[in-house]
């Protein structure tokens, strides 16, 4: 259990916030996907939502979802702390999640990381350590945003890093020669004989 | 080994599309209305006979867990709930079928929600599977379109559709109780139970909630008979199975094979081997992480199914084999899961806020030594004092792996402590 605060004080003021009409319609979507009188179901996808418009989820964000979802402040303010991909403050462009959880670990985590924390300026990337993200079978694993990066060691990082650095999307997935989940090399099974 | 056409999963590693067309070419999809025709009683019953246990972990009996829905529907709606908020460490076969046969698991729900008369299923994706979410939402529109789904579902009659629901990293929230919740727009804190989900669970209706693989295996079933997939493993823990090899073998992968594969099997076969050969194995976590390890000696012989596992005090789980090589600082590791399990916990119960924390900080003193001989006592009885004292399973799951550790390493432990106060005394 993580102590967080939804008023963080070393942030930056963020006079208002609006949905744009566009993400204003993607919200209507999300509440028409749950009965009537249920639109607070819909309070992470919105809150998501915001994040991804404004960068981070400032408090005037937070307020704005509980007016639309007809919730009460603090219950909006609840599920931005509780749930660990909502960020309280800015970030940099590039957010680097490095899962360090036991099977990431035993294959090395502790290097990428350290060539994560090297990039890591506050601007271009940050930096945040990560439990289980889920893709244990290509671990290390790193979440950029929205993309896995698979199979990686330190010299793979820092090449989807200088990537990045340069403007560049690096492909995502294994960094390594494999398909996804398949073994490295080839399937064992599946292979249409 | 499980031949490739009694695999369910065709398309496990991507090769192929995931979109509907394609998804028909493998199968998906075929006949589904001459299933849905055969009636709800006919779909559990069949479920019940192919001996199906719940893919997600806790292995209790799919079909019988849908029988528990009512009869009727009376004044509330019915709900199916699909479980894709996959976060044990170790496990990483719901994604593939997220990504890479998102239709089997469509039709799955079909099948299902027909079965206990439900109008509608939630599936929950962890908010961090942004990728394979959209690729499910692109499926579902492709079904509804093609009227697979909607308000006709396959010319049946049935009216149903399906809604993906994303998460937001919280491993809770894959108990199923901390899920609706969490689906209902608020903090996944599990709740007491019962009432149990069946008797009233999303939003107070009664609802089943499953493992996307347990769903996702249930068309095929369907088509090709309970006998079929009561065909593979031993009786009691039948089927074919995802599993997930990460840690230390020279080719982690992900391969669907048959129940009761041996372990060593397994390893050798689709994994590449343990790093350095199997003489260079220390230990196996066998069904993520919450499962207890197992040292080598066992894992010579062992039979990957609930049973076999449960004779050894571990578990199948949702056959997610970690493995760790003679090179693994195993107290470092276990502290590590330690280290995962109370930063995941959701702090409501008093054992596992606090427990998990003292369990952490203490294992961290293990590592290094800086410990008495009689604080294993201590870890290992704190540990029997949360198992069991909490509203949920987290921190039985936490508490595992310890007494796991504790069981099979103590030697190694009691090594550290003594050669760090013979290193101080010296000094």
């Amino acid at each position: 259990m993580a102590m967080i605060t939804a008023d963080p004080k070393d942030v930056p003021q963020v006079a208002s916030f609006a949905f744009t009409p566009e993400n204003m319609e993607k919200v209507k979507g999300f509440i028409a996907n749950y009965p009537p009188g249920r639109q607070a179901s819909a309070v992470i996808s919105v809150l998501d939502l915001a994040q991804r418009q404004q960068g981070w989820l400032p408090r005037v964000a937070m307020n704005e979802v509980a007016r639309i979802l007809d919730m009460a402040p603090i219950r909006v303010y609840e599920i931005a702390t509780f749930y660990t991909m909502f960020q309280l403050k800015p970030k940099g462009k590039y957010l680097l999640q490095v899962c360090t959880t036991t099977p990431c670990w035993l294959r090395g985590s502790d290097a990428v990381m350290k060539a994560c924390q090297h990039a890591a300026d506050g601007e271009t990337f940050s930096v945040q350590e990560v439990e289980c993200l889920g893709g244990c079978v290509n671990a290390p694993v790193v979440q950029i945003n929205d993309d896995f990066y698979e199979d990686l060691d330190e010299a793979s990082m820092k090449k989807v890093l200088d990537a990045f650095k340069r403007g560049e999307t690096p492909k995502p997935g294994p960094q390594v020669n494999r398909q996804t989940s398949a073994p490295e090399g080839g399937p064992t099974t599946l292979k249409g004989e | 080994m499980l031949a490739d056409k009694d695999r369910i999963f065709t398309n496990l590693y991507g090769f192929e599309s995931w979109s509907l067309e394609a998804a028909r070419k493998r199968g998906a999809w075929d006949h589904t209305k001459a299933i849905l025709d055969k009636g709800g009683d006919w779909i559990i019953d069949e479920m019940k006979k192919s001996g199906l246990r719940g893919r997600g972990g806790a292995g209790f009996p799919t079909g019988m867990k849908w029988s528990f829905m009512p009869k009727e529907v009376k004044d509330r709606p019915h709900y199916l709930v699909v479980n894709a908020d996959e976060s044990e460490p170790g496990t990483c076969k719901d994604r593939d079928i997220l990504r890479h046969d998102p239709h089997l698991l469509v039709e799955g729900c079909l099948l299902a929600g027909f079965a206990m008369k439900a109008h509608a299923a939630y599936i929950y994706v962890r908010g961090e599977f942004y990728n394979e979410a959209q690729t499910l939402i692109a499926a579902v529109k492709e079904a509804r379109e093609a009227g697979l789904i909607g308000d006709n579902a396959c010319g049946s009659g049935w009216k149903f559709e399906v809604y993906v629901h994303r998460g937001a990293g919280a491993y809770i929230c894959g108990e199923e109780t901390a899920l609706l919740e969490s689906l209902e727009g608020k903090k996944g804190m599990p709740r007491l139970k019962p009432p149990f989900p069946a008797g009233a669970g999303l939003y107070g209706c009664p609802s089943t909630v499953n493992n996307v693989e347990s769903i996702a295996v249930a068309p095929t079933i369907l088509r090709r008979g309970a006998a079929w997939f009561a065909g593979f493993g031993r009786p009691n823990n039948t089927g074919t199975k995802l599993f997930c090899i990460s840690g230390h073998v020279n080719k982690p992968c992900n391969v669907e094979e048959a129940m009761s594969i041996p372990l060593k099997e397994l390893i050798e076969k689709h994994a590449g081997g343990v790093r350095g050969g199997w003489d260079n194995l220390l230990a196996v976590i066998p069904g993520g992480s919450s499962t207890p390890m197992l040292p080598k000696s066992i894992c010579d012989t062992v039979l990957m199914d609930f049973d076999a596992l449960k004779e050894h005090q571990t578990g199948l789980g949702t056959a997610a084999v970690i493995v760790m090589d003679k090179s693994t600082d195993i107290v470092k590791a276990i502290a590590r899961l330690a280290y995962f399990y109370k930063h995941e916990s959701c702090g409501q119960c008093t054992p596992c806020r606090e427990g998990l924390g003292w369990v952490w900080r203490v294992m961290e003193r293990m590592v290094t030594g800086d410990a008495r001989i009689e604080e294993i006592d201590s870890l290992y009885d704190v540990t029997k004092q949360i198992e069991g004292h909490t509203i949920c399973a987290l921190a039985d799951g936490a508490a595992w792996p310890v007494q796991g550790l504790i069981r099979h390493f103590r030697p190694e432990m009691e090594r550290r402590i003594r050669a760090r106060t013979e290193k101080l005394a010296a000094e």
